[in-house]
């Protein structure tokens, strides 16, 4: 990576560098793909507060992937096959199934979690994969996405996208009042298992760019800020979208530049946002209370 | 599996095995850190913090990590990550009780900066060193000294000790917060001690299990002891005891067929308890359920008829 252009200050020549390679803008396509999709189902993930779930299916794309090496077809069945896998699990064993409370729930989902988790490492030493190989599966690497894999994504967005705009309302009103769009017909539990396939397919096309283990910073974070920022749905779940945007192309950036791990960029940057918005709403919500008083 | 087939007795078989030191300093220090998570994982589970002990595995890696960046004993980060972060996590929360999503969004950032002491580390060691972040998040109970053996123990003993002592008072909060807050139990800070003293076991259990894998160790045998009895010292008790068993059947499976890492097999033996409870109850509860309806019908016929 010595081969790196410096930066400059001027960014006009610094944009421009960026595009220069190939590689590059193939991680800007994919960074773009993974970051819409993400933080999109990432919204209804916070809102539905099933993060405990969301974490589990973004790590069980370890597994998968590992597997797949292990049996020597590509990783993107493996991600696919056991994010989809995983989420059938918990459809299963969902309250509404054979767990009897939402903390057994819980329970069953760090079970499975964990259970994926040493499979996946099970499956990387029975491969005799070399260390790095592991890693790259866990923290992800934008280098080397190939035009094939920007295609598969493009794909799987759209497929995501499409199915989330049909059921948006509907889920939109189950995550907020599920008894009361029960009473009105709404199919709660079917939205609920449709979800979770989302999220784990999100999650599948997500990991490959960013790794197992930080796909889940792309999913919570951009929502969590968002939440604070706004309580109008629409505006909110825009500007999870352009929150999630703004942080992975500056991550790209600042790792073309300076070196450091993409997952720690794209987390930092996310992280910094959340915690602003947070403090914004303490600020604002002191000096409301003030206006009142007076 | 050759050693197996040699060995026909599995009491000659365990006698060998435990002829090594290695294997005997797994199996007590695992012993000592499986009570200790099993124990813990119970109150986990009833007081619903499970994704909290989700977070605290992730910040293990991360502290572990900061600390072989900085060029300091592991254990150092840690202890120092752990404690530190499950108290800010109960400090977050209303009642020492932290809502998911912010959870979530500071174990997602504590993770980043994890990757980030990763490439600091192996750069700094010169690529050589790279395995030390796959045997922090996978764990290397093969690997423990006479030194670390002692320290797993006594860690272990505090946290059971420290648990036993506050049980009473915590069940209480952990069941009907509201109640024990208005007969004077000290809701808020048992939470806390409560995080702190799990911070400690899954520091403590990341040497066994590993950063990733500590979470089930937490969460299976607690399931499991929920599932099969619904009074609280009894399932306390058992708890602990599927996590000892999960532990040392686990070993024993990952000696018995060498590819099977150990924190695999551990994980393995104890996902299966819980899945054989999961598997074997709702059937009993439906019937029960079954039960109950054909009763509930039957009265409204009598009262309707």
């Amino acid at each position: 990576m010595t081969a790196n252009p410096p930066f400059t200050w001027n960014l006009i020549e610094d944009v421009r560098q960026l595009f220069e390679f190939p590689f590059m803008v193939n991680a800007l396509r994919a960074g773009t793909l993974v970051a819409i999709v993400a933080s999109l189902i990432g919204w209804f993930m916070v809102l539905r507060r099933q993060t405990f779930a969301g974490h589990t299916l973004a790590v069980v794309s370890f597994p998968g992937a590992s597997a797949a090496i292990l049996l020597g077809v590509s990783a993107t069945y493996g991600y696919f096959a056991f994010a989809i896998g995983a989420a059938l699990v918990f459809a299963v064993l969902s309250p509404a199934g054979v767990a009897r409370s939402r903390t057994e729930e819980s329970a069953i989902v760090g079970t499975v979690q964990a259970f994926a988790l040493a499979s996946g490492f099970l499956f990387i030493s029975l491969s005799h994969r070399n260390i790095t190989g592991a890693q790259s599966l866990l923290f992800g690497s934008f280098l080397g996405i190939t035009t094939t894999q920007v295609a598969v994504l493009a794909a799987s967005t759209a497929l995501v996208l499409a199915i989330l705009g049909f059921i948006a309302r509907p889920l939109l009103f189950a995550s907020v009042d599920p008894d009361v769009a029960n009473a009105r017909g709404v199919p709660v539990r079917l939205l609920s298992v449709v979800f979770l396939l989302l999220l784990g397919i999100a999650a599948a096309e997500a990991s490959q760019i960013t790794g197992s283990l930080l796909i889940f910073a792309l999913l919570v974070l951009p929502a969590a800020t968002a939440e604070r920022l706004t309580s109008r749905p629409g505006m909110s779940a825009v500007l999870t979208v352009l929150i999630a945007l703004v942080v992975t192309w500056l991550s790209l950036a600042l790792s073309y530049y300076n070196n450091y791990p993409i997952g720690f960029h794209v987390t930092s940057l996310a992280f910094g946002a959340y915690v602003l918005a947070r403090a914004a709403r303490v600020v604002t919500g002191r000096l409301g209370t003030a206006g009142v008083v007076q | 599996m050759i050693a197996l087939l040699a060995v026909p007795n599995p009491i000659t078989g365990i006698s060998s095995m435990l002829s090594y030191d290695f294997i005997r300093y797994a199996f007590i220090a695992g012993g000592a850190i499986a009570i200790a998570a099993g124990l813990a994982g119970y109150f986990l589970v009833l007081r619903g913090q499970v994704f909290t002990g989700d977070a605290l595995g992730h910040v293990a890696f991360t502290g572990a990590l900061a600390a072989l960046a900085a060029g300091v004993d592991p254990r150092l980060g840690l202890f120092a990550a752990t404690i530190g972060i499950s108290v800010l996590l109960g400090a977050l929360g209303p009642r020492g009780r932290a809502d998911d999503v912010v959870i979530g969004s500071v174990f997602a950032w504590v993770l980043g900066l994890g990757v980030l002491f990763l490439s600091l580390f192996t750069t700094s060691q010169g690529g050589s060193n790279g395995a030390a972040g796959i045997r922090i998040l996978f764990g290397s109970i093969y690997g423990l000294s006479s030194g670390q053996v002692w320290l797993a123990v006594i860690v272990a003993a505090v946290t059971v000790v420290a648990l036993l002592a506050i049980a009473r008072p915590l069940l209480f909060a952990s069941v009907d917060e509201a109640v024990a807050e208005a007969r004077g139990v000290p809701v808020r800070a048992l939470g806390y001690v409560f995080l702190g003293l799990v911070g400690l076991a899954t520091a403590e259990a990341t040497q066994a299990v590993g950063a990733l894998l500590i979470l089930g160790l937490l969460a299976a045998p607690a399931g499991t002891a929920q599932r099969l009895t619904d009074r609280p010292y009894l399932a306390m008790a058992l708890s602990a005891i599927i996590a000892l068993a999960s532990m040392w059947i686990g070993l024993c499976l990952s000696h018995a067929i060498g590819t099977w890492p150990p924190s695999f097999a551990i994980l393995a033996v104890a996902t299966s308890f819980y899945a054989a409870a999961l598997a074997r109850s709702p059937l009993r509860s439906r019937l029960a359920a079954r039960h109950e309806e054909n009763h509930i019908e039957l009265a409204g016929d009598i009262r309707h008829g």
